[in-house]
């Protein structure tokens, strides 16, 4: 090299040693070790670091990749098992309601049959009452009949001073009684 | 002189193998702080990982998370073919990132001050481009350097400026990460040069070494940051570059 060269005839006519990164003669040793240190350093990592610290970091990154399916399955499970259970909760409403509506609709329906029993009741009450005022009206209609026939042999008899008949009179008030 | 700041990339010999096929091949210290980068880089990795823990403790999430960042800057630049690249492109990292850690303990050499070890380094990263681009495309490889788009009569020069680039790259890649090692260790030494002569000529001198000191420990901060920006940085060019073997054409 010719620097090399300038420099170390520089340094050789000053009488003093050649800079030593400059000096030639230690290259041959420099090189040697070199190839053998960085040589075996080489295999080293090739053979043994880089395959084993890649085989680390694999692993880890697989397990994490399992982490995160195990846990996305378990999230789809917690969410079925959510939706089953609103499923089922809304069912449990519906039927709630069901049987709060039957509960509802039979008491109602003995309310009203009840109802309808009671008033049936009061009818034929209502109607027996009629009946024997019917009744009473008639024998008291009936008396009324024999009461003018009295009352009416008892107005003549008081103003003429005669006496009618029984038949007469009787036939006198139905005249009159229409 | 005690504090000369070139003195610690002085490279010395602890095993002397001088003459190993007419080659110099000691065991020095440069040496010793690749096989200390090494070794301290693959036990963290190592036993950061030997617990294999889903949840990670704090040794193993930092193992975990310098992997992570290797590993996401090389798909965002090079996609996901270019994890192919993952091993290479994590131990150069790491092992720039522990070098020029390690060089920021006082008295530690620092490995990629050395510019023949970054030069090594960035022509192991366009070799690999090279090889790999001409094994996986062919000849289509050369279509790098011709974009898309450009009028013909600009081809030629465009083609030029682009081979031009391509060449520079092992010399910018290399050249970044040595110099700013370099010119960082020999700052903090001048500084920490300026305490020491302050300090030796008296009361005075004590407190007027104040001011460098808190330049030396500011740049000591600042160090630390540039030796992993300059990891950083070498390990996105290296991912652009193996971008360019994956995806030849512009």
């Amino acid at each position: 090299m010719f620097v090399t060269a300038a420099i170390a005839a520089e340094a050789a006519s000053e009488g003093e040693k050649v800079f030593p990164p400059f000096d030639s003669s230690t290259f041959a040793s420099q090189l040697f070790w070199l190839a053998i240190t960085f040589g075996f350093f080489y295999w080293f990592i090739a053979k043994v670091i880089s395959p084993r610290i890649g085989e680390i970091l694999e692993t880890r990154q697989d397990r994490i990749a399992g982490d995160l399916d195990m846990a996305r399955d378990l999230q789809e499970k917690a969410d079925e098992a959510h939706a089953a259970y609103e499923q089922e909760l809304a069912q449990a409403r519906t039927t709630a309601g069901e049987i709060g509506q039957k509960a509802r609709d039979k008491a109602k329906a003995e309310a009203e049959a009840e109802r309808q029993k009671v008033e049936a009741e009061l009818a034929t009450k209502l109607e027996e009452a009629e009946s024997r005022i019917a009744s009473i009206r008639e024998k008291a209609m009936a008396e009324v009949g024999s009461i003018a026939t009295d009352t009416t042999a008892q107005i003549v008899d008081q103003l003429i001073g005669t006496s009618v008949t029984k038949a007469e009179l009787t036939k006198a008030v139905g005249a009159a009684r229409g | 002189m005690a504090n000369d700041p070139i003195k610690q990339f002085e490279i010395t010999r602890i095993v002397p193998l001088e003459n190993v096929a007419g080659l110099d091949l000691s065991f020095t210290n440069s040496s010793l702080f690749m096989v200390a980068s090494v070794a301290a880089a693959s036990a963290f990795l190592y036993f950061g990982s030997a617990n294999r823990g889903l949840v990670p403790s704090r040794l193993q999430s930092m193992a975990e998370l310098s992997y992570e960042f290797v590993a996401s800057m090389l798909r965002d630049a090079a996609g996901t073919q270019g994890m192919r690249f993952f091993p290479f492109v994590f131990s150069l990292f790491m092992f720039v990132l522990f070098a020029n850690m390690f060089g920021m303990f006082p008295y530690f050499f620092t490995v990629t001050s050395h510019i023949i070890v970054t030069f090594a380094l960035a022509m192991l990263v366009i070799g690999t481009v090279v090889v790999y681009g001409f094994m996986k495309h062919g000849l289509k490889f050369l279509g790098l350097f011709v974009p898309e788009g450009v009028p013909g009569y600009l081809v030629p020069l465009v083609v030029l400026i682009e081979i031009i680039s391509f060449l520079s790259r092992p010399i910018s890649l290399s050249v970044r990460l040595f110099a700013n090692m370099l010119a960082g260790h020999i700052t903090l030494k001048v500084f920490a040069g300026f305490v020491v002569s302050l300090g030796a000529l008296g009361a005075a001198g004590v407190a007027g070494a104040i001011l460098p000191l808190i330049m030396v420990v500011a740049i000591t901060a600042l160090e630390f940051l540039v030796a992993f920006l300059q990891a950083y940085v070498f390990a996105v060019l290296t991912c652009m570059y193996l971008n360019d073997a994956l995806h030849p054409s512009h």
